[in-house]
């Protein structure tokens, strides 16, 4: 269970990016949604160690985290999958696969992971993680680095983004799959409709701060009817 | 051989017991055991140091090695070796050298390699060149290859240098006939206060001639590299020359490419690249359980893979 106690995360000009976010992830599933520049990404961030919040504190399975670094919380069980995925020189995706798993994978288990994630495993188990592959194959291969770590809890932030409409269908079943598979929790940032719709909990982030907890009955009716989380009141 | 040399050979040449095929092992300036076939031949210059190494025409996926092991401090090992490769032979040359130097004096190897390919052959030539011994002399190398590519032909050259070398100047030169293709591989790492110079020279004269220079390199701590890519199209070809480097700590890295197009239809590209390893790269290893050491660990041997 992930708990966050009053993360507040400023920048120059004493600007709060977040808020006072309270939040605990007991379930499942819990998707992350509202507008851009609300604060979404770096509160994964924060949860991943990769940035420091200002105030506040954080608990994974009743152990503070806050202090510890990215690869100290990587190794109790925190995997994140880039929005943007990192291009490697020289890696391929079988070397990021066995990292990701933390032990000798073999061409067997690896093409075992890249076809859940869609991926024709024989022509890129062995491709280099580099410029020549697509941003859509990228975030493929970004998803099944961590179905391979397997760890308590998975963050994915946007694994929509960039990818068209006909392979983001065939992304819904993947991350149904680590739902039914996995035994951990799946946190993820999301606009995608569908994404919601599987999801146990919906939390709705902007301005920096949580506006909205329930389950999906409660708030994807709201969302759909077009209620406004904008940070602006002009477009209100 | 000794253990230490029998270790630096496997390293350098992946010789474990006598190699198949054709080799001339030669240690501390002296050969150590030579093996010719009915198609390739090795001949002691008469002159000079080295060896004259004769592929026939036509002879097709043999292998020839020719490791060097300068295993004496204070001992520098020049050699000539010229290389005849027959028409239309298909041959895999694997060269090396180690410098084992405890010593207090520096010990190196200067191996000037002459190819003269003939027409249509296809050589694949490896190079691999590593310095250890903790003594305080220096592991110096400069190694020199001219290659001379018949038309037709086709060269491809792996050369790498990953540590203990503390100084190499290494020029390499090609001249090109008709749809002859030559094709470069570097990879080098640098550390300590080590210097090393690549200057890489080709004359695209014949027709639809083409070549393809890569070089990656690793440069750490206070070590220079110097990185001088020419390409010369004299007539209507291709040539490309790539040079990316990751710079690290206090270390300097110079890459100058020259292009000289003499041909409206010579088509020349050079790309290079230095910089650091992307803060996100770390950061997106360190994501998957390791620390910051081992993630630049990973993306440095991954880079020179």
């Amino acid at each position: 269970m992930l708990e966050l106690k009053n993360i507040t995360y400023e920048v120059e000009d004493n600007k709060e990016i977040l808020r006072d976010v309270n939040l605990t992830v007991d379930d499942r599933f819990v998707a992350i949604t509202g507008p851009n520049g609300g604060g979404k990404s770096t509160l994964a961030k924060i949860i991943a160690g990769i940035v420091t919040p200002s105030s506040g504190q954080i608990l994974l399975d009743g152990v503070d985290i806050t202090g510890m670094t990215i690869t100290e919380r990587a190794k109790l069980g925190i995997s994140y999958a880039f929005q943007q995925p990192v291009r490697f020189k020289g890696l391929t995706v079988k070397d990021l696969l066995t990292l990701a798993a933390g032990k000798d994978t073999t061409v067997t288990e690896a093409c075992a992971i890249l076809s859940e994630v869609g991926l024709c495993a024989r022509d890129y188990v062995n491709r280099e993680v580099n410029a020549s592959l697509s941003g859509g194959e990228l975030k493929r291969i970004e998803i099944a680095m961590i179905i391979a770590r397997g760890t308590k809890l998975s963050i994915f932030d946007e694994p929509e983004a960039g990818i068209d409409l006909w392979s983001f269908n065939s992304l819904i079943k993947v991350f149904e799959n680590m739902y039914e598979q996995n035994k951990g929790s799946i946190l993820i940032i999301s606009h995608q409709e569908r994404i919601l719709n599987i999801a146990d909990k919906i939390v709705v982030v902007a301005d920096g701060r949580i506006r909205e907890t329930g389950s999906k009955d409660e708030i994807l009716p709201k969302l759909l009817s077009g209620m406004e989380y904008g940070t602006c009141d002009a477009l209100k | 051989m000794n253990t230490m040399e029998k270790n630096l050979l496997a390293e350098i040449a992946d010789i474990h017991e006598v190699p198949e095929g054709a080799y001339n092992i030669r240690l501390n300036g002296e050969s150590q055991g030579r093996n010719t076939t009915a198609n390739i031949d090795i001949i002691s210059k008469a002159d000079k140091d080295g060896i004259d190494i004769i592929v026939k025409p036509g002879t097709k996926h043999e292998s020839l090695h020719i490791p060097v092991i300068v295993a004496r401090s204070g001992l520098t090992d020049l050699v000539y070796n010229d290389f005849y490769i027959g028409e239309d032979a298909d041959v895999t040359i694997v060269a090396g050298c180690g410098i084992h130097n405890c010593g207090d004096q520096d010990a190196g190897h200067d191996g000037i390699h002459t190819f003269h390919i003939g027409k249509g052959a296809k050589v694949k030539y490896i190079e691999k060149h590593i310095g250890e011994g903790d003594g305080n002399g220096h592991n110096i190398m400069n190694p020199t290859t001219i290659i001379e590519m018949d038309d037709d032909s086709y060269m491809e050259m792996d050369t790498s240098q990953i540590k203990g070398i503390d100084s190499t100047n290494r020029i390499t030169k090609g001249k090109l006939g008709d749809r002859a293709t030559l094709v470069i591989h570097e990879k080098l790492m640098t550390h300590g206060s080590q210097y090393a110079g690549t200057d890489f020279s080709v004359d695209l004269d014949g027709e639809d001639s083409s070549a393809n220079v890569i070089s990656r390199s690793v440069a750490k701590e206070h070590s220079v590299q110097k990185f001088v890519s020419v390409i010369n199209g004299n007539n209507r070809c291709s040539g490309h020359t790539e040079c990316d480097a990751i710079i690290m700590d206090d270390a300097k890295v110079t890459a100058i490419p020259e292009l000289t197009a003499a041909n409206i239809d010579a088509a020349l590209i050079h790309e290079a690249a230095i910089g650091k390893i992307a803060g996100e790269q770390l950061i997106k290893l360190m994501t998957l359980g390791l620390t910051e050491e081992e993630a630049e660990e990973q993306i440095v041997n991954g880079f020179l893979k």
